[in-house]
């Protein structure tokens, strides 16, 4: 070995893209608008309250938001992926190539998915839940802040070795679940697959201890008199959510560790030779990959309901039915994984039972349709941009609910499986269930996370352009499915597809137009800030106790815990007559922020990118740093601080001032 | 209603129009198939186009500035509509289940046919075409061991026969799919998975992998080809004529990875080929995996096992150098029970393996069953280097 090769492993000048002009003039962009974002940083002197407000930050609703951005910015490089992939498929065809080549257009795809699901849609979901739930049930903050901390910036690790591919060396190019042998050492002997594994098992820590975390805050944290069964019913799907993220992320960790075994040391588990077996990836991959699903969509089946309850000016429809329809929910999405799989040929017995178990899941998840839309009855209902976001979810989610049940009859989904079809049946569900979610989430609770609402005329551009787009882009893709054309293909023989592939294309325009009139709505709210301004704390007439606090909360949340009675506890406290405490403040034990987690991230991160390049001092080195920082940061007794009640006091009477100005 | 109908009609027409292979097959499989996709989609219906338009009604009705329509912020529970919420979809999945639990069964792609079409039931004159397929980086091989030819990204098939595939792959997954015919199945290295199918109306159909398989996927396609029995004479006559011979040789340069590969024919098939290629051990050097299986089934050969193999020299798609770890391997082929039996006749030593009864945990220890007599076949191989 050579003192370059111990040095730098397999990191050669080679792996820099130079020949890629597409990916030269991505970091030219990238280069330049990061200057442009650092030299402004540096000339308003941001650095320090970036450092010290949101970086090192343990307040839950901070890191909330942060991983808010973490999304947005990931939805940013996941959707350009997208755009490129319809590129492609709109040139490709009668004899043309395209403009991508097999190895730069399989790494699209690959990274696409990776992106939107890890990076993407965890983010938003992780998010919401992170802010919401406390301030819902009660709390002053998460059961282990500093946890808190970590987890997200773990996650922000994992999608800094992801994005970091895109420069030095290549993506996967195996499809987002990376099935060997194809991501095997033989067929993937380059770093793709290895960016690949490390980038999701440094973001799977991250997830894991967020749910933990998350699911420990509900069990314990609950305001007095907050029972289970008065618990907001977005708090509700938060925790079965945790539950499923606690219960099945250790499953993707193993199979990664057992591929990665299967690729740096030879064992054999997932190979096709001397006893290995890829079917068994196929299925532990699922038996994650399934629940991975529901907990992408349960926290936004709560965000639909809190939105229906609170813009029909009514009690949500049937509570007690949507928690069960919620928990069923969650206990069976663990036992139908086999259906993502049917055509593997595990026997008519084994395929009716997985396809039966997942047309079950659409019996609790079709009743809490049915009760959003008695929420509505009888109701008065607003429409204002989260209730517009929720109206698109419910029609647009029932047609995707549809086409999954169809893909969950085995004879259907032997001509359906892996077609395009499928590919436009998952974006109905995700797009018109989670980004939907999510947008409808950010409007509705952004005035209690900043003090403002955001722009409405810009926020109804962006849902037009997402709901026409979504649908102008997807309907050809069911289309295509039924002429027998298969996801990932990248040239096409047939002229016959190419309008469709055309019209797809002009949908995902549409939804470019959506993207950027969110990222305008943001900047136009924060110029107009003024005039936007909610100093109520409750702009829509909310029912939960997040809307109790001032906007945005005070760093401690409550100045006194409250205490719950009814089910719609801030709704309650409303309509009694509620008073604020004037008097009779206590300090307030809170816990301080660290660079503990930062820290420690960047060192899992150097190992990660150690062990992709084969970089083994690094790898070991940072490894060493990693525990030996752990251990280090368990000796730090300076953890905790108390608010004086005097500066309690004077924040509350500020604002009980405040409201009475109203 | 009537308008209803005619917009149903309509959007199929429409559908139809746009060459949707799925909707319009030519294959009786496919067309069944289709048929299970058209009732459950009109079931779910039932239930989903009541919800949207429910959706519409009501949010309009109920809109804040409707002061006619009755706002009660109380109704939060109704026993009677709630039973009405979760009977109504379980009625439907109810009628779905019971669909899926006879159609997966009848539909099965392993059950061989009973039928050739509607009212063509299978009698004594069909007999179904055997076909064998191996899915490879990045074509299809197509053998005919009934006529011992063999093809290279072309299929052909006499009309309304009965078409059963047997399908393994050579390196990676693949799915083997021809959209007018059948259902798709996957392709698996080691793996023999099974389709049963047919083509009822003449033509030119497409075929294709339908499962991301690396770099070539996009041109890993084929042409199928329905045509009359007569026809179909012709064409094996054809084959026959054009192609050379298929043996370990051949397959072995054929099985290198490359892309568009064009058609080629093949007009003998070496014996054993097929077995081999599912069992991983065309190159005469591996030991197939059936024995080696059969092998470890009777408690493995323990650490003498673990010399028995040779290191991976050439590039493999399969396996490959890692950092850590010894050089990838193959189990090497040895003189097995089977060819003992073949080279010296009845050979008395193997008769105490014979015991094929399963053994459980610690093979090897397993007291009454003494493996010595296959490990002293393996140690003491008089003659038998001349294999």
């Amino acid at each position: 070995m050579s003192l370059t090769e111990f040095i730098f492993g397999r990191l050669t000048w080679a792996a820099i893209p130079i020949h890629e002009p597409i990916l030269i003039g991505t970091f030219i962009g990238v280069a330049v608008i990061g200057l442009a974002v650092l030299s402004a940083m540096t000339y308003y002197r941001l650095w320090g309250p970036l450092w010290f407000n949101w970086v090192i930050s343990i307040d839950h609703k901070k890191i909330g938001v942060m991983y808010m951005v973490l999304g947005i910015i990931m939805l940013l490089r996941g959707f350009a992926d997208a755009l490129m992939m319809r590129l492609q498929q709109v040139l490709a065809f009668g004899g043309s190539d395209g403009y991508l080549n097999s190895h730069h257009y399989d790494q699209i795809f690959t990274a696409h998915g990776v992106i939107m699901i890890f990076f993407v849609a965890m983010p938003f979901v992780t998010g919401l839940m992170n802010f919401v739930m406390p301030l819902q049930i009660g709390a002053r903050d998460v059961a282990f802040p500093f946890l808190n901390n970590f987890s997200f910036w773990m996650t922000v690790g994992g999608a800094i070795l992801t994005m970091l591919s895109l420069f030095i060396g290549e993506y996967a190019q195996t499809g987002w679940l990376a099935f060997p042998p194809l991501s095997g050492i033989g067929a993937s002997p380059s770093v793709g697959v290895d960016y690949y594994i490390w980038g999701l098992q440094v973001a799977g820590v991250g997830t894991t201890l967020s749910g933990i975390n998350l699911m420990v805050t509900i069990i314990k944290m609950r305001c007095p008199g907050m029972t289970m069964m008065k618990m907001p019913i977005f708090t509700w799907t938060a925790l079965c959510t945790n539950v499923l993220i606690v219960a099945s992320f250790p499953v993707l960790t193993a199979v990664l560790l057992l591929l990665t075994l299967d690729r740096y040391i030879g064992t054999n588990f997932f190979t096709a030779d001397l006893g290995g077996n890829p079917m068994l990836y196929v299925n532990l991959i699922w038996i994650w990959g399934h629940p991975e699903v529901y907990i992408l969509i349960l926290p936004l089946f709560g965000v639909f309901s809190e939105v229906v309850a609170t813009f029909s000016g009514k009690r949500l429809f049937g509570y007690t039915s949507m928690v069960y329809a919620t928990i069923v929910i969650t206990i069976l999405s663990y036992v139908v994984w086999l259906h993502h799989f049917f055509t593997m040929g595990s026997g008519a017995s084994v395929n009716s039972f997985f396809g039966i178990t997942t047309m079950i899941i659409s019996i609790p998840t079709g009743a809490k349709i049915f009760n959003w839309l008695f929420t509505m009855y009888k109701g008065r209902i607003k429409f204002e941009l989260p209730m517009l976001w929720t109206l698109a979810f419910l029609i647009t989610f029932t047609v995707g609910g549809m086409t999954g049940v169809l893909l969950a009859v085995p004879p259907a989904d032997f001509v359906l499986h892996n077609s395009l079809f499928l590919i436009a049946h998952f974006h109905n569900v995700i797009i018109g269930g989670v980004v939907f979610g999510v947008f409808a989430g950010i409007n509705y609770w952004f005035p209690k996370a900043f003090g403002f609402r955001l722009d409405p005329f810009w926020g109804k551009v962006s849902f037009w352009g997402w709901v026409l787009g979504y649908w102008v882009a997807f309907t050809p893709l069911y289309i295509l499915g039924l002429m027998g054309v298969t996801r990932r293909t990248r040239v096409f023989d047939d002229p016959d597809l190419r309008i469709w592939f055309i019209i797809a294309a002009l949908g995902a325009v549409l939804v470019a137009i959506g993207i950027g009139a969110f990222i305008l709505q943001i900047v136009v709210s924060i110029l107009r800030r003024d005039q936007l301004r909610d100093v109520t704390g409750d702009p829509w007439g909310g029912r939960t106790l997040e809307w109790s606090t001032s906007s945005p909360p005070p760093n401690y949340n409550f100045a006194f815990t409250p205490v719950a009675y009814d089910l719609d506890t801030w709704a309650d406290m409303k309509a009694r007559q509620y008073e604020r405490p004037v008097s009779g403040y206590v300090p307030i034990h809170m816990p301080k922020g660290t660079e503990a987690g930062i820290i420690l991230s960047a060192f899992a991160t150097a190992c990660g990118f150690a062990l992709i390049w084969y970089i083994w001092w690094l790898a070991a080195l940072s490894f060493v740093a990693m525990i030996g920082y752990a251990i280090y940061h368990t000796f730090n007794r300076d953890r905790d601080y108390y608010i004086p009640a005097e500066t309690v006091a004077e924040t509350e009477n500020a604002r009980t001032k405040q409201l009475a100005e109203i | 209603m009537k308008t209803l109908r005619l917009a149903l009609l309509g959007s199929l027409l429409f559908l139809a129009a746009c060459k949707t292979v799925v909707l319009a097959p030519a294959g009786d499989v496919a067309a069944q198939q289709r048929d299970v996709l058209v009732i459950s989609t009109l079931l779910m219906l039932l239930i989903i186009v009541p919800v949207i338009a429910l959706v519409v009604v009501i949010a309009w009705k109920y809109r804040a500035s409707n002061k006619d329509a009755e706002y009660d912020p109380e109704f939060h529970h109704s026993t009677r509509l709630e039973l009405v919420i979760w009977s109504a979809p379980l009625l439907i999945i109810i009628c779905l289940g019971a669909l899926t639990w006879v159609g997966t069964h009848l539909l099965d792609p392993y059950r061989p046919l009973d039928r050739v079409a509607a009212g063509k039931p299978i009698t004594e004159d069909y007999k179904p075409l055997q076909v064998e397929v191996v899915a490879m980086d990045w074509k299809w091989m197509f053998i005919y061991p009934e006529y011992g030819i063999a093809t290279v990204n072309e299929f052909a098939t006499p009309v309304d026969r009965p078409v059963e595939f047997s399908i393994t792959a050579t390196s990676v997954m693949n799915a083997f799919y021809i959209p007018a015919m059948a259902g798709m199945i996957y392709a698996m290295p080691s793996m023999e998975t099974k389709l049963h199918g047919v083509l009822n109306r003449p033509g030119v159909y497409d075929g294709l992998s339908a499962h991301y398989s690396g770099h070539g996927f996009s041109h890993m396609k084929f042409k199928a080809h329905a045509v009359q029995p007569a026809e179909f004479d012709e064409w094996v006559a054809k084959v026959r004529e054009e192609g050379t011979a298929l043996d370990s040789t051949t397959y072995a340069e054929m099985e290198q990875p490359s892309e568009a590969v064009p058609v080629t024919y093949y007009n003998s098939v070496e014996p054993g080929l097929w077995h081999a290629i599912v069992n991983r051990c065309v190159d005469g050097t591996r030991m197939c995996v059936d024995e080696m299986m059969a092998l470890d089934e009777l408690g493995g050969f323990g650490a003498a096992g673990t010399m028995n193999v040779t290191e991976l020299t050439t590039n493999v798609f399969t396996r490959g150098p890692t950092p850590f770890g010894n050089a990838p391997v193959t189990v090497d082929a040895f003189c097995t029970v089977l060819d003992s039996q073949r080279i010296y006749g009845n050979d008395e030593v193997i008769v105490a393996a014979r015991d094929t009864s399963r053994l459980r945990g610690h093979g090897l220890d397993r007291s009454g069953l003494s493996l010595t007599p296959v490990i002293t076949l393996l140690a003491a191989p008089q003659g038998a280097q001349a294999l």
